[in-house]
């Protein structure tokens, strides 16, 4: 049978993923975004795991909550990507240390 | 092995790797479609654990909308990758010595002795007469309507910015403005000239 | 206020106003009001001085009175205050006159000099400060008295403040007179410490209960608390006094105009610390080892400086080292008990050596500023009256009876046999020789200015000609007193009741009381001077300048050639300056300049202010490291913080 853990250990394996995701691609600002993707999907699963096995659906409205707040992060991020794009023709993070437009 | 079990571990195991694909494959385009696979097997997992609701949601709004939306914009720009790539490896080990060490210490935190099945059974099954989007739906718009209205107001938000962010007037580009065209007067358009008549001779 | 109080307080207060008027509005009153205002402040303090607090005092009258309380520490109330008995009523007499002498004479001498209006501001300021150092009733105002005479004085040797060596000069006097003065106070504060007063009369009066007491010196030593105050008080008195080592400033500080030479340096000032030691009496009287000490510098003065005296050639040193000399006498007294000698001596040496300094003044007036003996000679028939008042003040500085010195320096030579003290022997020993010293330095300035041939060059010879009344006129005036003096003052002051009360002496150390059976009145002390030494030594004295500068005028360099190691000392002044100016201040700015550069610009700059701000530009660069804008630095903290925490927790739960 599938236990509460499994699916804790799952999360924190995926959470570790995303982690690394974020020095592996340290340059490449879309991966970057995916990565966060990933970590918060990770936060996600124990949510809803918490939820189904503690008998709570509060767990499920949280993550309601946080896939809509991911869902405009993601597109203020690639929002402003696209504008760092447009003005430096690049989206490699190392150059984006002027604090200017 | 239960069948759920089967599940889980396939599930997981899909997860996993097109996680580990995510952060490491160089096309970001394909990152972009291993993360949707990354998706679709977390909403399975999610339909494991009765949350059909927010599995719906996330292949719909992640899968359908947000995932689409990174597609859009990898594709749009024009992406040196092998700058991009440049060092790709240099902090792999670093960053996997601490991945491991996370994972062994939330394994142990987290692990059986503490959310075993024995610490945390089973719940029953609930029914077929159970609907997990109505159980949601009495909770939102009842307890959480503050929340919600919030949550509303910035996707709202998020929208407005994302358009003022990326909108740029292309000075040679003809466009119509509306305000103007709504604003317009009858005499800015229409001359009425009075003329004396004139007689055929 | 009773009538009488405010007159006393009219004495200082005329002198005050007159300096302030002439000071302040100088420029608009001209130089004729210049002079006559503080002229007519320091006459009616002399008038008062001498017409209205002498006879009040002669009846018996005494004054100890506070006339205001400006503040309290520690319930001790600080007032001014005046204590007027015969040692106040003497100073007085001799300060005020000699002031306004001087000022009268100042009108010829400073005649053509741009300083005229801030010279009688000064002078009278001056005289101001004095009167209240000798009226005042508590040692705070004698301080301050003390203190201004000092700042005065200061101010008066740097008079020609462009020229560098009366700078020197000014900046000399000032710091050796801080050495006295530290002094001073520290005594000041041990009289507080000890008595929980300031008030002359009370402290007297415990002086005898209280100064059983001991004072912790240092390393479990301890001194009896009286001595210590007296030798505290006396260092104060050497400062002011100018007693050997503090000397050095005195010489120097005939920089300063010929009147202020006069009136400061000689007759007034100086004398501040006689006085105050004699005020002191009820204290020092108490302490034999303070007055062994005080006969041992006094005589020490008194005799090596008139050595000094006998190889200068600058008209006013010459009388300079005599000043010191004859204000070593005086020490000699007061460290012998005799302090009404002193007084005595202090009067007589005001008066005649005033007279010579104003004689010298007058000289050097009519050879233009020319102060060097070797270029004047044969004065004698250029100026009369200059040449007899100067024979009259030498005669009295040499102690030729019955001119007035003659009567005070005896007494202190036969009070000094008398006492019974550790260093009487010694100082005995130094008075003797300076009376042969005396006359020969001074018969020898006589001799250059006013005899032999003529030195100066043709023009300075062709404009001589005798001073101006005014001043000549007050040559004359101290000339009387000169002759006078002595032969008026000696029963009243030494074996009368004048001083009882005033002076506090103890039977066994009472030199005077012992010398009184043997005085028959004034002409029969003259006639037993015959018969003793020091008459015989000042007439050797004189006889041998003679003979040395007017019969074989070759000796001098003769002797200066064989004598020339001793010639060398003395007119290095034994080496005191170049302790003071190459030991002591080269130490200090050399101390100092360590400080500045070692513990100013390295430390304090260097470490501490730098530095710290060194430091903080190094931690910053340090934590700019940490802001590296890189996100999977912040990643990395990030993680770190969480991998610590759960570390953390998994081992303590």
């Amino acid at each position: 049978m599938v236990s509460l853990s499994d699916y804790l250990i799952l999360a924190a394996a995926l959470f570790a993923i995303g982690i690394v995701g974020v020095f592996l691609n340290r340059k490449n600002l879309v991966v970057l975004l995916m990565a966060i993707e990933l970590i918060l999907l990770a936060v996600n699963i124990n949510f809803i795991a918490f939820s189904h096995y503690l008998w709570g659906l509060s767990g499920q409205v949280f993550v309601f909550f946080i896939l809509t707040v991911a869902a405009a992060e993601s597109a203020i991020g690639l929002a402003i990507l696209i504008v760092l794009f447009r003005n430096r023709r690049t989206i490699n993070v190392d150059d984006f240390d002027t604090l200017r437009g | 092995m239960t069948f759920e079990s089967l599940v889980f571990y396939f599930f997981s195991a899909v997860l996993l790797w097109s996680a580990a694909m995510v952060v490491t494959i160089r096309n970001p385009v394909k990152a972009a479609l291993f993360l949707v696979l990354a998706f679709v097997s977390a909403a399975s997992l999610w339909m494991l654990v009765e949350a059909e609701f927010l599995a719906i949601v996330l292949v719909l709004v992640y899968v359908g909308a947000v995932m689409v939306l990174f597609l859009f914009v990898v594709m749009m720009i024009d992406v040196n990758l092998a700058e991009l790539r440049q060092g790709f490896g240099d902090y792999l080990p670093l960053g996997g010595l601490v991945a491991v060490l996370m994972v062994v210490e939330m394994a142990i935190a987290v692990g059986p002795a503490q959310f075993g099945l024995h610490k945390v059974p089973i719940p029953a099954a609930l029914g077929s007469h159970y609907s997990n989007t109505r159980a949601l739906g009495d909770l939102l718009y009842t307890v959480y309507v503050y929340p919600f209205e919030i949550a509303a107001v910035i996707l709202l938000v998020a929208i407005i910015a994302a358009i003022a962010l990326t909108m740029r007037r292309r000075p040679d580009t003809k466009y119509q403005n509306p305000a103007h065209q709504v604003n317009v007067q009858a005499r800015d358009r229409l001359r009425i000239i009075k003329m004396p008549t004139e007689h055929k001779s | 206020m009773p009538s009488s109080t405010a007159l006393y307080l009219a004495i200082p207060l005329a002198c005050l106003l007159g300096s302030l008027i002439t000071g302040l509005l100088g420029s608009r009153l001209g130089n004729k009001w210049s002079h006559r205002i503080p002229i007519l402040g320091v006459g009616v303090a002399f008038a008062l001085s001498a017409g209205f607090a002498l006879p009040r005092v002669l009846k018996g009258l005494w004054l100890n009175t506070t006339l205001y309380t400006w503040g309290h520490v520690a319930h001790v109330p600080l007032v001014i205050g005046f204590l007027i008995d015969p040692l106040t009523v003497t100073m007085m007499v001799v300060v005020t006159f000699v002031s306004l002498m001087v000022h009268i004479y100042t009108i010829g001498y400073m005649k053509d000099d741009p300083g005229y209006r801030r010279f009688f501001s000064y002078i009278s300021l001056f005289t101001f400060a004095m009167l209240m150092l000798v009226m005042a009733n508590n040692f705070l105002q004698l301080f301050f008295g003390w203190e201004a005479v000092g700042l005065v004085s200061y101010l008066l040797i740097g008079f020609w403040y462009t020229r560098e060596s009366a700078i020197f000069a000014n900046l000399k006097a000032f710091l050796v007179n801080r050495v006295g003065d530290f002094g001073f106070v520290l005594g000041i504060a041990a009289i507080f410490s000890v008595f929980h007063s300031l008030d002359y009369a009370t402290v007297f009066a415990h002086a005898h209960e209280l100064g059983a007491r001991v004072f912790p010196i240092a390393g479990g030593v301890s001194w009896r608390a009286i001595t210590v105050i007296c030798i505290l008080l006396f260092i104060g008195a050497m400062g002011k006094s100018a007693q050997m080592p503090l000397h050095v400033w005195l010489p120097d500080s005939m920089e300063g105009p010929t009147p202020i030479s006069a009136l400061i340096h000689a007759a007034t000032m100086v004398t501040a610390g006689i006085f105050m030691v004699a005020r002191m009496s009820p204290l020092f009287e108490l302490s034999p080892v303070a007055r062994s000490v005080i006969l041992v510098v006094g005589g020490s003065t008194a005799f090596f400086m008139a050595l000094l005296a006998l190889v200068q050639t600058d008209i006013k040193r010459v009388i300079a080292y005599s000043t010191l000399s004859q204000l070593g006498y005086m020490t000699v007294a007061l460290g012998a008990s005799a302090y009404a000698a002193a007084i005595f001596h202090l009067v007589t040496h005001a008066f005649f050596k005033a007279l010579l300094f104003l004689a010298a003044g007058s000289v050097i007036i009519a050879l233009h500023h020319e102060q060097d003996m070797r270029k004047m000679g044969g004065l004698r028939r250029y100026m009369p009256v200059t040449f007899v008042t100067t024979w009259i003040g030498a005669l009295a500085l040499a102690g030729i009876p019955p001119l007035a010195g003659f009567f005070s320096k005896d007494a202190i030579i036969d009070a000094v046999s008398r006492s019974t003290l550790p260093g009487a022997d010694y100082a005995f020993a130094t008075v003797l020789a300076g009376v042969f010293l005396t006359a020969f330095y001074t018969f020898r300035m006589v001799f250059m200015v006013f005899y032999g041939e003529p030195r100066m060059d043709a023009h300075a010879r062709h404009h001589l000609h005798e001073s101006p009344w005014v001043v000549t006129m007050p040559l004359v005036l101290l000339a009387i007193p000169s002759v006078l003096a002595g032969m008026v003052l000696m029963r009243p002051l030494l074996f009368g009741p004048f001083f009882s009360g005033s002076i506090f002496v103890l039977p066994a150390d009472n030199a005077l009381a012992r010398m009184a059976p043997h005085f028959h009145g004034v002409m029969a002390f003259i006639g037993a001077s015959f018969v003793s030494p020091p008459l015989y030594l000042a007439l050797s004295g004189m006889a041998m300048a003679w003979y040395m500068y007017i019969y074989r005028p070759t000796i001098p360099a003769l002797l200066v050639k064989r004598l020339h190691g001793v010639y060398e000392i003395l007119c290095h002044k034994y080496g005191f300056d170049e302790i003071y100016i190459d030991g002591f201040a080269a130490g200090a700015r050399a101390l100092g300049r360590f400080l500045w550069k070692i513990g100013d610009i390295q430390l304090i700059d260097g470490v501490m202010v730098n530095g710290t701000a060194r430091m903080i530009g190094r931690l910053a660069r340090l934590g700019r490291r940490l802001q590296s804008g890189y996100i999977y630095h912040y990643a990395f903290a990030v993680i770190l913080g969480l991998f610590v925490l759960m570390t953390f927790f998994l081992h303590h739960i």
